[in-house]
C-alpha cells in the first residue's frame, strides 16, 4: 500500500468499506452502463443489508450511480440528489448463500430495453471488486483502467484484441479469460498500466467480428 | 517498506533526514517522485486540517454517542489534570471521530474509524509546541510522511483492518503513527521512533473491534479520544530514553498474529463483546431501523 493510501483516502465517513467503497461501486457501475443511470434496483448483501443504513450505504451507492467521488460532501445526500435527478430506484435485502459479506447486486434498465446486472463487493479500506457483469465473471478493483471485451468464444479473438491495444503502445497488467462454454460467449477482462486507455470501446469493437460488445472503466483511484 | 530497522538503516546509508528515507523509499516502491509524494501528504495534511476545522463547528448528530469533544475543551479551559496538550489531542480527537460517524469529510488515516487520532495529536502539538516553528506545514507534512512510513509498515506486517486485526490494527495502529509523528517532530532519533512505536503498540495488543450496531460510534469515537494519550505518553518516554524490550518490527509481527487468533466474533462483526451487551442491545431496539 503506498503511502497516500495509509494517509487516505479523503472520504466522507463513517467507515471506509460501507460508505468510501459503496460510493465507488456506484460509480464503477455507472462507468460500466456508460450513460445516466434512470431505474435501478439494488440489492444489498450480507453486512450491506444488516448495517448499511447506519453507514449510509445506500446514500453511498446512489451517489456513486450519479458520478460522485467518495470525498464528496453531496454524498450525505445522494438520496435526494437521486430523487431529484428523477432516478427511480428500489433496495431490496437479497440473502445469497456464498456472496462476499459486503457485497451488493445492481440491476439497471432503461426505458429502451437496455439492461445491465452487476454484483460488486466492498473489500476494505474503500478498495472493491467488480465480481460480476451481466452473469460473466470479471473480478476487478477498477483502480487501474479496466476493458471488459464480450464476444462469441471463436479462434483468434485474443490475439487480435492484444495485437491491436499493443500497437497503440498499451500494455497490460493483467488479463483474464472466461466462457460459459466452447463457441458459447466468453469475457476478457483486461487491466491496463497507465492512465485512460487511448481507444474508444468502439475502435475495439472493429478489431474482430465476433466481439459483440466493449466496456471501458478509467481507472477509479482509491 | 517492510521494517523499521530496513527504514533506520536506510536513513543512515543515505546520511538524511527520516522523513526524507520514507520517501526515498516509497519513490522506489511506486515509481512516483519524492517531491510528489510529499506533494500529495501535503494536501492530506490540509484536509486533516480542514476535517478538524469543520469537526469542531460540526453540529450533526451521530446516531448513539452524544457529544464528547467540546465537553472536554469546556473542562480543559478550567484546569484538568492531564495537561493542555493531552486534553486538546483528546478533543480534536473526538470531535473528528464524531464528524466521521455523522458523515462529514475526513482522511482515512490509517482507516475511518480511527481518523480523529492523528489530527489530535499534530494539531494539539502545533498549537502547544508548533508556536515558533517556521514553516509549521511542511513539518508537519513530515512527521505525517513518518507516521505514514509506520503505518505502511504494519499493513505490510500485520494488517490496518479491524475485520482482520481487531481495534489494535485501526486505533492502535493510528496512536503508533502518532507516537512516532510526535518523536519526529520533538528532533528525536530513529531508534526513539522505534521505541515510541513499540511502546504504543504493547499496550493495546489484543484490542477488540465490537462497536455496538455495527457502528462506528461506540467504543470507536471515545477511543479516538483515548488513545491519544497513550501515544502521546509512549512519544515522551521514548524521547526520555525508555527503550523497548522487543524490537518495533517484532511487536508489529505479534501484533498480526494475535489479530489473527482474535475470534471472528469480536472482529468488527458487532457478535461478541460491548456489541451484545443488554445496554446495547436495548440501544439499538430504541434506534429503531439499526439492525444488529
Amino acid at each position: 500500500m503506498p503511502l497516500w493510501d495509509i494517509i487516505g483516502p479523503v472520504m466522507i465517513g463513517p467507515s471506509s468499506s460501507h460508505t468510501a467503497g459503496a460510493v465507488r461501486i456506484g460509480r464503477i457501475v455507472r462507468l460500466c452502463w456508460g450513460s445516466d443511470v434512470k431505474n435501478a434496483n439494488i440489492y444489498m448483501r450480507g453486512s450491506f443489508a444488516t448495517t448499511g443504513e447506519g453507514h449510509g450505504t445506500d446514500k453511498a451507492i446512489l451517489a456513486g450511480l450519479l458520478g460522485y467521488a467518495p470525498d464528496d460532501p453531496e454524498v450525505r445526500d445522494g438520496r435526494e440528489f437521486a430523487l431529484r435527478s428523477g432516478m427511480n430506484f428500489n433496495f431490496y435485502e437479497e440473502d445469497l448463500e456464498g456472496a462476499h459479506p459486503n457485497s451488493v447486486r445492481i440491476e439497471l434498465w432503461d426505458d429502451g430495453g437496455r439492461r445491465m446486472d452487476a454484483t460488486a463487493a466492498s473489500l476494505g479500506g474503500g478498495v472493491v471488486s467488480l465480481q460480476e457483469l451481466d452473469g460473466f465473471e470479471v473480478d476487478v478493483s477498477c483502480l487501474l483502467p479496466v476493458i471488459i471485451i464480450m464476444n462469441r468464444d471463436v479462434h483468434g479473438v485474443v490475439g487480435a484484441v492484444t495485437t491491436y491495444l499493443s500497437s497503440h503502445g498499451i500494455n497490460i497488467a493483467t488479463m483474464k479469460l472466461h466462457r460459459d462454454s466452447r463457441g458459447g460467449l466468453a469475457t476478457m477482462v483486461l487491466e491496463l498500466d497507465g492512465r485512460e486507455p487511448a481507444v474508444t470501446p468502439e475502435e475495439i469493437k472493429h478489431v474482430h467480428q465476433a466481439i459483440v460488445r466493449v466496456i471501458s472503466i478509467p481507472g477509479v483511484a482509491l | 517498506m517492510r521494517s523499521l530497522q530496513d527504514l533506520a538503516k536506510l536513513a543512515d546509508e543515505l546520511d538524511t533526514d527520516l522523513h526524507e528515507a520514507v520517501l526515498a523509499a516509497d519513490s522506489e516502491a511506486t515509481g512516483v517522485s519524492p517531491d510528489e509524494i510529499f506533494d500529495i501528504i501535503s494536501s492530506r495534511l490540509k484536509d486533516m486540517r480542514r476535517s478538524a476545522e469543520e469537526a469542531r463547528r460540526n453540529t450533526n448528530p451521530c446516531r448513539l454517542v452524544r457529544e464528547t469533544g467540546s465537553l472536554i475543551r469546556e473542562y480543559s479551559d478550567k484546569g484538568g489534570m492531564c495537561g493542555g496538550f493531552l486534553l486538546r489531542a483528546s478533543a480534536i480527537a473526538l470531535e473528528v471521530a464524531s464528524y466521521n460517524a455523522s458523515m462529514g469529510r475526513i482522511v482515512a488515516a490509517p482507516t475511518a474509524g480511527s481518523c480523529g487520532i492523528l489530527p489530535g495529536m499534530l494539531f494539539s502539538w502545533e498549537e502547544f509546541y508548533g508556536k515558533d516553528v517556521a514553516d509549521k506545514d511542511r513539518t508537519l507534512t513530515e512527521a505525517l510522511i513518518v507516521a505514514g512510513a509506520v503505518g505502511e509498515i504494519i499493513a505490510n506486517r500485520a494488517t490496518l483492518a479491524g475485520a482482520e486485526g481487531g481495534c489494535q490494527a485501526e486505533c492502535g495502529a493510528a496512536a503508533a503513527m502518532g507516537s512516532s509523528a510526535l518523536v519526529y517532530l520533538r528532533g528525536g532519533s530513529c531508534d526513539a521512533v522505534s521505541n515510541a512505536v513499540a511502546l504504543t503498540l504493547k499496550s493495546v495488543l489484543g484490542l477488540v473491534c465490537d462497536p455496538v450496531g455495527g457502528l462506528v460510534e461506540s467504543p470507536c469515537i471515545k477511543r479516538n479520544g483515548l488513545l491519544v494519550a497513550v501515544g502521546a505518553l509512549a512519544a515522551d518516554m521514548a524521547l526520555a530514553g525508555v527503550t523497548s524490550l522487543i524490537p518495533a518490527d517484532e511487536v508489529i509481527d505479534a501484533m498480526g498474529q494475535i489479530g489473527r487468533s482474535i475470534p471472528p466474533s469480536l472482529r468488527e462483526t458487532s457478535r461478541g463483546g460491548l456489541a451484545v451487551t443488554p445496554t446495547a442491545r436495548a440501544l439499538l431496539k430504541e434506534a429503531g431501523k439499526i439492525k444488529s
